[in-house]
């Protein structure tokens, strides 16, 4: 086996928190050794280690992001792997699948290379999402075996979907072959009809154009069908209606290969919020009503939907300023992921700690192939799981207890946009260690 | 009853509190009379008289004196109403509202106007009353009218016919309509 | 309360417009003088910023700013640098620089009024028609001229009359409603003053939802001729795409179109509004349009009056004004 990421040389010892171990919360110290998790145990004992006291906070597997747009190449005036992943580290995540709507698009092996090499030395790891078409376009395929064999795993055209179902299942199929996922972004133009926001009451009264949950549905329907009947995996971007997790549920019932993903503010917003007319709400698929965010939650909690992705979407604020309408969809999720989840789906629905580490860390892993060591050439380490002996050192370090109020221009994403400015959130990522490196100490990051 | 209430309504919400009467209905009455024979003696002919109610409170006042002015001369005088909300040079200082409508009936070119208010204070109504009134023809003269003189002018404007003199403080409020010349003050609500 | 900017209908209440309403009689009589310009808003800056055309709006607003004697600046899109890649904001930025009290915007985009506050101090916005979202001084205008037009029925001063004539009144808003920011601002005004409102419109030109409307929603317009009182014409938007919601424009006319036909089942009293321009033929028939019924051209004259009353009340301080606490 070869890897080419390094681990940290040093030990660290993290005592006295609650530990994600194999049989449960434990409460116990954890011994990190060369970037490999060598004891848990109570009053461990190491002289030259570097102690982190982390009494009454959680001891996890790092966080995985299914879901962010690093916008290097093409778009660094918004974010670079640098920061993004600095943004990543503070949100708790040890590593973030970086979708292919750069410019250029991830669609080759040079590209796919480039990103990939800059992500090997950055505060979380970077695995590559590779397109599904050239340049998106949706119709040709973009060469998946050349990426594959540089490790990708997931394929997506992700800002849109595949709009022509033909090509749609060619891909699927292609994917099958390959052992890769196929990932859609969910959205039948047509239907969409040039929507920029939910469509319904808030798009009839302020007269923005609006796009009907079914434009979502029909492309998980079609997907669902596919998928099936292909016995290829098929893997859901950010779903947002609660037709949609009815689609999905049922699919997992008749033992389609799918899994899902929400990102936070489908279920922490509503699309009430539009009536600001503040582009900083605009994101897509678009904010809805409450009733699709608790179906989204209830997903979550039956296990319809595997995971919480963030959609981690930076925008400069001159391109956020535009009207409402003209400016380009998305908002920030990296930093503020794991509070407004902790928030919505263990303060108020009374999930466990451990399924809450299962969305954000343990599923995504798995969807994403991080779960175990891989042999691909820019390996990435293990993550997800639990925080067992012999593993490698990812782990982050939340502190519930602890509030903390958002600050767009604090946020270490060099775009701001943010729609929870001056919002007081509970739940804080306290330390983020990557393969046993502390990159993020008490909420600041070490690089 | 309605206007005189608006009337007393200040700005900001405060209300008169009268503390003497200074005249009774009778004697404004009287008042408007003698003003009328005034004119009359001042005009001989009022033939291209017009007579001009400011809004509000000139309103009653030009009513009373241009029904004197017909019985006294025995023929038809025209009788118009001034709105100067849009004349006002406090615009921006302090909500200023049309109150009511502006309808002056005849072209003023040549003629004679007589301004009918209720109390001549600083004369900043009045000023803007004869800014109003040369968007409707260039009078041959404009004379004011008033109830009540309470002085304290801001501006180089006198009365020409006046029902009574009152010397006041700034600090005190008139109230002056047909139905008498109130002195006080105003209170918060 | 009144101001300090005018975005949407929403924001006046019934008091709002009725005070708006009554303060734009007294400009319609300073309209009937010889004289016709007051020396009210002398000294002040009234910038239009026009990123749409709309060259009846823009003269309409220009022509009350200068009767009310506001100077006027006038930058419209065709001659500004926004096709040079300036954004909404900084071109506003730059206006805001030359040294304006209003600012009267007309945009493509719903909701860039409102945004235009966020980035503007102490400017009053005035909205002249934001994409599909609203245009409240056409709504206002609407409402001004069947006010009157009711008033002069029943031989009263409208200005006497406040929301009353109003009250029970049977209202039919029909046409491509769904991408009108008129109809929004119609609905909120003749709402708010009392009257029954009825959309008309094949089902694909309807909002998506109405609900909160409070408004009766229905595809069948010949139902509704023979008990109404106003029928409020809009325009068949093809610029915005309505044209590929109906499967052609005879289909419209003939299920939707105001023709002489269905004029001829009006009650005799009932009055037709169009805010224009109009589209004969389509929308409306040409006979109609001509009809002593039909207020098309009333609508353009009482646009100035009411745009005086806008103005002056967002301008003239007081209460309207951004201070709290601060005046007499």
């Amino acid at each position: 086996m070869t890897t080419t990421y390094e681990l940290a040389l040093g030990s660290l010892l993290l005592t006295g928190g609650t530990v994600l171990g194999s049989d449960g919360p434990v409460l116990a110290d954890v011994l990190i050794e060369n970037g490999i998790i060598t004891a848990i145990g109570q009053g461990l004992n190491a002289p030259d280690a570097e102690v982190l006291d982390v009494e009454g906070c959680t001891v996890g597997p790092g966080f995985v992001d299914l879901h962010t747009h690093l916008r290097e190449p093409g778009k660094e005036q918004a974010e670079t792997i640098e920061t993004g992943t600095r943004a990543a580290a503070l949100g708790g995540f040890t590593a973030v699948v970086a979708m292919p709507n750069t410019d250029p698009v991830l669609d080759s092996a040079f590209v796919v290379r480039a990103v990939l090499g800059l992500g090997a030395t950055a505060m979380a790891e970077v695995a590559v999402a590779g397109a599904i078409t050239v340049g998106r376009n949706g119709q040709e395929l973009a060469p998946m075996a050349e990426l594959s064999k540089l490790g990708v795993m997931l394929f997506t055209d992700d800002g849109t979907g595949v709009q022509n179902g033909g090509v749609a299942r060619r891909a699927l199929d292609y994917c099958r072959g390959l052992g890769a996922t196929y990932a859609e972004h969910c959205e039948d133009l047509g239907i969409a009809a040039g929507g920029v926001v939910h469509e319904g009451y808030w798009s009839s009264k302020l007269g923005l154009p609006g796009q009907p949950a079914s434009a979502e549905e029909a492309m998980v329907a079609r997907d669902l069908l596919l998928a099936g009947e292909l016995g290829a995996r098929l893997h859901l971007l950010h779903l947002s209606t609660e037709g949609s997790v009815d689609l999905v549920r049922r699919a997992k019932a008749a033992g389609i290969k799918v899994t899902a993903e929400a990102a936070p503010h489908h279920f922490t917003l509503t699309d009430a919020s539009i009536a600001s007319f503040d582009a900083v709400y605009k994101v897509n698929p678009p904010l809805r009503p409450a009733h699709h965010g608790d179906a989204v939650v209830a997903g979550l909690l039956d296990g319809t939907i595997d995971a919480i992705a963030t959609d981690h979407a930076p925008h400069t604020p001159e391109t956020k300023d535009l009207p409402f309408d003209e400016a380009p969809p998305g908002m920030l999720g990296l930093e503020t992921a794991f509070s407004l989840s902790y928030e919505r789906l263990v303060l108020g629905e009374g999930l466990a700690m451990e399924g809450l580490f299962d969305l954000l860390s343990t599923n995504p892993a798995r969807i994403a192939g991080l779960d175990a060591q891989s042999d691909r050439p820019f390996g990435q380490s293990e993550h997800g799981g639990r925080v067992t002996v012999g593993r490698t050192a990812n782990v982050v370090v939340i502190d519930p207890r602890a509030a903390w109020t958002v600050e767009g221009s604090s946020l270490a994403s060099l775009a701001q946009n943010t729609p929870y400015e001056g919002r007081k959130l509970q739940g804080v990522v306290r330390h983020t260690i990557l393969r046993g490196e502390v990159v993020v100490r008490n909420g600041e990051p070490t690089r | 009853m309605a206007t005189r209430e608006r009337t007393h309504a200040h700005p900001k919400g405060a209300v008169f509190v009268p503390t003497a009467e200074i005249a009774s209905a009778g004697d404004v009455r009287r008042g408007l009379t003698r003003m009328a024979h005034e004119v009359f003696e001042r005009h001989g002919d009022v033939h291209d008289l017009v007579v001009v109610g400011l809004q509000t409170g000139g309103i009653q006042p030009s009513h009373l004196l241009h029904e004197q002015l017909v019985r006294i001369s025995g023929h038809e005088i025209p009788l118009g109403t001034l709105d100067v909300a849009f004349y006002r040079d406090d615009i921006g200082l302090r909500p200023v509202l049309p109150e009511a409508a502006t309808d002056i009936p005849v072209d003023l070119d040549g003629m004679v106007v007589l301004l009918v208010d209720d109390v001549l204070f600083t004369g900043r109504t009045i000023r803007a009353a004869l800014n109003a009134l040369t968007d409707f023809g260039r009078a041959r003269a404009i004379e004011l009218a008033v109830l009540v003189d309470r002085g304290h002018r801001e501006l180089p404007i006198r009365a020409d016919y006046v029902g009574k003199n009152l010397p006041t403080s700034r600090a005190e409020s008139v109230d002056a309509s047909i139905d008498g010349i109130m002195l006080g003050r105003l209170e918060p609500k | 309360m009144i101001g300090p900017h005018l975005l949407s209908l929403e924001d006046l209440g019934t008091e709002g417009i009725v005070e708006i309403l009554n303060v734009a009689e007294s400009f319609a009589e300073v309209e009937r003088r010889t004289m016709k310009k007051v020396p009210a808003l002398k000294g002040k800056v009234v910038a239009t910023v026009f990123f749409e055309e709309s060259t009846r709006t823009r003269l309409s607003f220009e022509t009350a700013a200068k009767r009310l004697s506001a100077d006027v600046l006038s930058l419209s899109v065709a001659s500004s640098s926004v096709k040079k890649g300036e954004s909404l904001k900084d071109t506003l930025k730059t206006i805001e620089a030359l040294g304006i009290d209003a600012v009267i915007i007309r945009h493509r985009s719903s909701g860039a009024p409102l945004q235009a506050t966020r980035w503007l101090e102490d400017i009053h916005v005035v909205n002249a028609g934001d994409g599909w979202h609203e245009h409240p001084s056409q709504g206002l205008l609407d409402a001004f001229t069947v006010r009157q037009a009711w008033a002069q029925a029943e031989g009263v001063d409208a200005a006497s009359t406040g929301s009353e004539l109003f009250q029970g009144k049977r209202i039919v808003i029909v046409g491509d409603i769904a991408h009108s920011r008129v109809a929004r601002s119609d609905v909120l005004a003749y709402q708010a003053l009392g009257a029954h409102v009825t959309l008309c419109a094949p089902a694909t030109l309807l909002p998506p939802s109405v609900e909160g409307w409070d408004v009766e929603v229905t595809t069948d317009l010949d139902g509704l001729l023979a008990d109404v009182d106003l029928v409020s014409v809009l325009r068949l938007q093809a610029e915005r795409g309505s044209g590929e919601c109906v499967p052609s424009l005879r289909e419209f006319t003939n299920s939707f179109g105001m023709t002489a036909a269905r004029t001829a089942k009006l009650p005799p009293h009932a009055l037709i509004t169009h805010p224009g321009p109009m589209v004969r033929g389509i929308e409306i028939a040409s006979e109609v349009a001509d009809d002593p019924r039909c207020l098309v051209t009333t609508q353009v004259h009482n646009g100035v009056a009411v745009r005086m009353a806008v103005l002056f009340l967002l301008l003239s301080g007081g209460s309207m004004a951004f201070t709290d606490g601060e005046g007499s």
